[in-house]
């Protein structure tokens, strides 16, 4: 699904990841895992073709990198604060992407975007703004807006940050819910292993200091990594070294 | 905290003569040691380390133990970050580095300017990739939530105008030609400026601060990532709006402006509304009411499109939106004054 080959991305003369090479396979979950600072933000701004990168190459499904603007979206995107934009209702919000990009009629239109909310549990907050909703909210309202078009490939940014663990739990399980039962891959950033580890199939380790990958797999052979910097990652404890 | 004051001057004191070998500072006395105290102490010992003095903490009670830990603990972290101390920037460094800003600047402003040209002939290809149902909304909001102010001070400025040439003009005998001065000075010159001015600072200024704060929040990337154009689908809407609005505020602003010159040609240089009028028609020519429209739509689109600008450059959360804001509005006033000063000579030149 997503081919990345020995990336640089950064900002010039400030890489922060650097000769970065993974792949992410069709209908799994997938997770950038790594320090506040090691570049995952960074990376998934690149990844979705918001920047260019300063070397290497993405491939989404075989294609060459996502061109966003003047094409109909390929994937969805919700970003960490939703991003939902602020003078128009949920349900509007959702139903932007389908009245841009399809030539359905007005009803079939907020008919589905009724069920995106549904999907999410927000069908009763459609015409709410998104001032009036909580942070759970907002990213599940999000996720449906990124949803509207049916995308096969879903990009998450820190979707528990700022939420509790029962609100936290609860995207984790819909992000399920979209994966096995959608069929869709979802990749996900983030730094809350708590949250994320249940569910994702596989995930790749940043290091800041490092500027790298210093690990890919499954959640379990993360976990028995001998690699210093990703023990200390997974056990939340303070290198060896005294550096944290 | 009460005593860290009179605390620091005496450890000051004691130490201020100390160059090499050891000290211990004791701490049996005291009997509590807040955070202060112990900040004070870390930043003692690292003056004294600089120094080539060794020092310790000692005599430290049970109570007073713990706390006295958990300072030294970040005595290392005290000592790099006095080591690593940010160096001064040189003159030519600063130069540089402003040299450059100013050059990313021009290049986003010429980028954006591409991107919005280029959008605007989209929106005859594509119409639906622009959010033109929101040009009703910004016309309300731009025009008739702006009419109130426009209509008083342009009848202010017609008021001021009269007031300021009815000396010079008594003098002469010449009271009537107050409505040719009034008349042509609002339509060509005054009227257009000061709304300009008033669209910059509430419609410039709101513009800045909505689509700052979207960039802040990634309402623009969301844009972007539904595959829409944020100048198309943003910023040509409110180019739009205030090119129509302009003119129409200004028109108004005009009727307004001569009627206050009216109102003191009438009570102060006893000229009557039929004379006033009258002569009115004879010198203000149609050419001086479009030179004047032209100019207010003009300077309708440069507002807007620095407003908007503006708000796309915005970086820094809060802060960088009501820095932005601020230099949308003051970036205008001086555009709109150099535009206004090109299109006079223009016009003047041209013969209109």
């Amino acid at each position: 699904m997503i081919t990345v080959k020995d990336l640089t991305v950064g900002w010039s003369g400030n890489p922060v990841l650097e000769h970065a090479s993974f792949e992410v396979e069709g209908g799994e979950i997938f997770a950038i895992l790594g320090r506040s600072g090691s570049g995952k933000s960074t990376l998934f701004r690149f990844l979705v073709g918001l920047e260019e990168p300063l070397a290497g190459s993405i491939e989404l499904r075989g294609v060459g990198a996502p061109r966003l603007v003047g094409g109909k979206p390929t994937f969805g995107v919700m970003f960490q604060g939703g991003a939902l934009f602020g003078d128009m209702t949920v349900g509007e919000n959702v139903a932007l992407p389908l009245e841009i990009w399809t030539q359905l009629p007005r009803q079939a239109v907020l008919a589905i975007a009724r069920g995106k909310l549904r999907l999410v549990g927000l069908e009763a907050a459609k015409d709410k703004l998104p001032s009036d909703l909580s942070g759970g909210m907002l990213k599940r309202a999000a996720i449906a807006r990124a949803m509207a078009l049916e995308p096969s490939l879903l990009f998450l940014d820190e979707p528990s940050s700022g939420l509790d663990p029962v609100t936290s739990a609860e995207l984790d399980a819909l992000m399920v819910t979209l994966c096995r039962s959608l069929g869709v891959t979802v990749v996900v950033v983030t730094h809350d292993l708590g949250s994320i580890l249940g569910i994702v199939d596989r995930a790749i380790v940043l290091d800041r200091a490092e500027k790298r990958i210093v690990a890919t797999g499954s959640p379990a052979e993360l976990q028995k990594s001998q690699d210093r910097r990703v023990h200390a990652f997974f056990s939340r404890t303070v290198e060896p070294s005294g550096k944290s | 905290m009460g005593d860290a004051v009179p605390f620091w001057r005496a450890v000051l004191d004691a130490a201020k003569d100390q160059r090499g070998g050891k000290l211990d500072i004791d701490l049996s006395g005291a009997k509590v040691v807040d955070g202060a105290i112990m900040s004070l102490l870390v930043e003692l010992r690292a003056e004294l380390a600089r120094r080539g003095v060794s020092s310790k903490l000692v005599g430290a009670s049970h109570e007073v133990e713990p706390i006295v830990q958990l300072y030294e603990k970040t005595e290392d972290k005290a000592a790099d970050g006095s080591a690593k101390s940010t160096p001064r920037v040189g003159l030519v460094e600063r130069v540089g580095r402003g040299t450059g800003a100013v050059a990313d600047a021009a290049r986003r402003l010429v980028v954006f300017t591409g991107e919005l040209a280029f959008s605007v002939f989209g929106v005859f290809r594509k119409p639906r990739r622009t959010d033109l149902g929101r040009i009703p909304l910004l016309v309300a909001q731009a025009g008739t939530d702006g009419l109130p102010i426009v209509l008083l001070l342009n009848f202010l400025v017609g008021v001021v105008m009269a007031y300021q040439s009815s000396n010079a003009l008594r003098l002469y005998g010449a009271n009537v030609y107050v409505s040719d001065l009034v008349g042509i000075s609002v339509t060509r010159e005054l009227c257009p400026l000061m709304t300009a001015i008033i669209m910059s600072g509430r419609s410039g200024a709101a513009f800045a601060a909505e689509l700052g704060t979207m960039t802040v929040q990634e309402e623009l990337d969301a844009l972007r990532t539904i595959g829409l154009s944020p100048q198309r689908w943003l910023v040509v809407p409110r180019v739009a709006a205030l090119v129509l609005v302009a003119p129409v505020l200004t028109l108004l602003g005009d009727v307004m402006a001569v009627s206050g010159g009216g109102a003191v040609a009438a009570l102060s240089l006893s000229i009557g509304p039929r004379a006033y009028l009258s002569e009115l028609r004879g010198s203000v020519l149609p050419s001086d009411v479009w030179t004047g429209l032209v100019k207010s739509a003009v300077f309708g689109a440069a507002i807007a499109f620095i407003g908007c600008q503006q708000g796309f450059a915005t970086t820094g959360g809060a802060s960088g939106v009501g820095r932005r804001t601020t230099a949308a509005v003051v970036t205008s006033l001086f555009t709109i004054v150099f535009i206004d000063t090109g299109m006079t000579v223009f016009f003047r030149v041209f013969g209109k």
